[in-house]
């Protein structure tokens, strides 16, 4: 009924010196280290892959000139450059055109300086207003008032075959702004 | 028949030890006056936890962690699946409870000066497990994948990028690419379900155990001061003298308070239910203002209120202050007086958070920093200021409206109250005054001066010089003699 189990005695570990037991057990730590090492190069590299993937901003089309008359600053969006086939709708990106007599554009992202919040235009009093904490940016994107450190973050625009085209790809942040900004 | 029970009994004690377990474990020996009312918090919080780790689960069986359909999953839930929405609730008034609960813990640790001599990696496991508690639920709140988890996402990415030097390297790792997408919703999957789950665990592991081999703190009595060289026996000595099995000798007011929560969050879920989810998570639909759940509304006010130049400096170098505080609090006060009586320092410290944070929420749940974006198609002037006003200064009334204004400035306590209420502006500026800040802005507001016509800021300042009560009178320029003499 009770299995009374002999007491084994203690034996003084036998890892150190120069003993057969000794050896094994040193290279028993030394082959698991080598062998988890080559585990965790790859495991580490696919975590951290996102650092690779970082791409410079590309240019994309944002619709033909037509829809930005001179005079107006409309909403336009662009399907990020970078997606994945699951992204649905937040591949869909927002922007600002500001278009301006000249066949001269400002595009603005639809990120606050501050927190990142989406501004908001507002044409009788020309000024752009974050929900969040009431920053406020005038028409050209510069700071008007409020936290935000610096004015909207713009984009880098090109005019081709009747389109106008910005080079994004990013959300634009203080670290990585757009490439005009 | 009953022997024969005892024997199988026995034969399953000795094959897993089941007493001994018990004896070291549940039926530990802890100071009688530890079975207090004030002990019960952090039971509580374990319990929050078992009941998130299950409903938790549940969800898991029909959301989808893809940007594309979270959305839809999270109404499937809500209006079709059964009892979706009260599992959905559970987890979310779990949650709330769970945060609660772990800062009631952490303030009745510190006032009973637990985290003293012997007791210093309790505490510190501690702290490590509330940041775990706030991970959980931050990416708990991505989850419910909907407008305010895409921007909360967004504030928590401009946060991250005004880190110097590798600020723009933290946003690709923390989005998984480089916006806001489907492979940021299954990186915060994974730190929701697997990650921050596995940690707290563990941890959880090494907090009990430490709590096991170095004892719960006794009642502190005012004047018994922890000294490092006599503590350990005299803790000893109390265990022996009125020590008792935590079960089933001093576990029932926590079986109580347990039950009580199980309660009130039943209730709350029941009454309350879910939050949200607030809309599709479509970035291209940009009229919402997302607001953060009630234990972060007052980081968010701290960002609305700290002035922009120390913004920075303040969300990058307080955490890590607060942090190093808490972790460095058991080595500096590491013996001395355990009993709040005698430490008003500690009270002091307790009562001006609490005061803090609840303010800071407070301020958050109203947000008067944030402009009322449609004050000025929704909210008509009050009747009452456009009486007997001339053809001048109605038009200004309309300037006032029609320009926005309403929308930072609200008229009768209606409107935005970013900027201040002009009902009284009449008594606080003049003409002159008057001009100057609608043109050249300042003090918060954006300068107008190019987007309004001269014959409008005539209009405008008409209309507000009319902005008094009628037993004030407006202020008067004390520098124009004319005025000076009326």
């Amino acid at each position: 009924m009770k299995p009374k189990s002999p007491s084994t005695p203690t034996k003084p570990c036998a890892c150190e010196g120069t003993s057969r037991r000794g050896f094994f057990f040193k290279l028993g730590i030394g082959i698991n280290v080598v062998a988890g090492s080559l585990l965790a190069v790859p495991i580490i590299g696919y975590v951290f892959s996102s650092f690779r993937r970082q791409a410079p901003g590309q240019w994309i089309p944002l619709g033909a000139l037509d829809q930005f008359p001179a005079g107006t600053t409309r909403l336009a969006t662009y399907r990020n450059p970078i997606t994945r086939p699951w992204d649905g709708k937040t591949g869909d990106i927002p922007c600002w055109v500001r278009s301006m007599e000249g066949g001269k554009f400002q595009v603005f992202a639809i990120n606050c300086a501050h927190l990142g919040c989406p501004v908001r235009w507002f044409e009788q009093s020309r000024l752009f207003l974050c929900p969040c904490h009431g920053g406020a940016y005038y028409e050209d994107g510069s700071r008007a008032s409020g936290p935000p450190p610096r004015g909207l973050f713009e984009y880098e625009y090109k005019v081709e075959e009747g389109k106008l085209l910005v080079k994004g790809g990013f959300i634009p942040t203080l670290a990585q702004p757009l490439s005009k900004s | 028949m009953i022997k024969r029970l005892q024997q199988i009994a026995q034969w399953f004690d000795d094959r897993l030890h089941l007493t001994k377990l018990f004896e070291s474990t549940a039926g530990h020996h802890v100071p009688k006056s530890s079975g207090s009312w004030f002990y019960v918090f952090g039971s509580g919080t374990l319990l929050c936890l078992m009941l998130q780790l299950v409903t938790g689960t549940c969800l898991a069986f029909v959301y989808v962690p893809s940007a594309d359909e979270a959305y839809l999953t999270l109404e499937y839930l809500t209006y079709q699946q059964p009892l979706g929405w009260f599992l959905r609730a559970l987890h979310y008034w779990g949650s709330n409870f769970m945060v609660g609960i772990m800062m009631l813990h952490m303030a009745q640790v510190f006032l009973f000066g637990a985290y003293k001599y012997p007791r210093e990696l309790t505490w510190i496991t501690g702290v490590l497990l509330m940041f775990v508690t706030l991970g959980l639920a931050f990416t708990g709140q991505v989850m419910r994948f909907d407008q305010d988890a895409y921007w909360g996402l967004g504030i928590g990415t401009a946060i991250m990028g005004r880190v110097p030097i590798i600020g723009s390297d933290l946003v690709h790792l923390m989005l998984a690419g480089p916006i806001i997408a489907g492979e940021t919703l299954s990186r915060f999957f994974t730190l929701h379900v697997f990650i921050l789950p596995g940690t707290i665990l563990a941890l959880i592991g090494v907090h009990l155990r430490l709590v096991l081999a170095k004892g719960i703190n006794e009642y502190p009595k005012p004047g018994v001061v922890v000294k490092r060289e006599t503590y350990d026996q005299e803790y000893e000595a109390i265990i022996k003298k009125e020590g008792v099995p935590f079960v089933p000798a001093a576990i029932s007011k926590d079986l109580v308070f347990s039950a009580l929560v199980m309660f009130a969050i039943f209730t709350c879920a029941a009454v309350f239910g879910p939050k949200g989810p607030k809309g599709f998570p479509d970035p291209t639909y940009i009229q919402t203002a997302p607001q953060p759940d009630f234990f972060f509304l007052w980081v968010y006010s701290v960002a609305a209120l700290l002035p922009p130049y120390t913004e920075t400096f303040v969300l990058l170098v307080g955490p890590v202050v607060a942090t190093l505080a808490l972790f460095a609090l058991p080595f500096i006060s590491n013996t001395g007086e355990k009993s709040a009586r005698k430490r008003p320092i500690a009270v002091l410290t307790v009562v001006v958070s609490l005061l803090a944070l609840s303010l800071l929420t407070w301020a958050g749940i109203r947000s008067p920093w944030s402009p009322e974006m449609t004050a000025w198609t929704s909210d008509s002037t009050p009747a009452a200021f456009l009486k007997g006003r001339s053809p001048l200064e109605l038009q200004g009334a309309l300037v006032l409206q029609y320009k926005q204004c309403r929308n930072c400035h609200s008229l009768d306590g209606i409107g935005g109250e970013r900027g201040p209420d002009l009902s009284r502006i009449a008594t606080r500026l003049t003409r002159d005054q008057l001009i100057r800040q609608v043109i050249q802005g300042g003090g918060n507001m954006p300068a107008y001066g190019k987007n309004l016509s001269p014959a409008e800021v005539e209009a405008l300042v008409a209309f507000m010089l009319t902005l008094h009560p009628s037993n004030v009178p407006p202020v008067r320029d004390s520098t124009i003699p004319a005025q000076a003499a009326l």
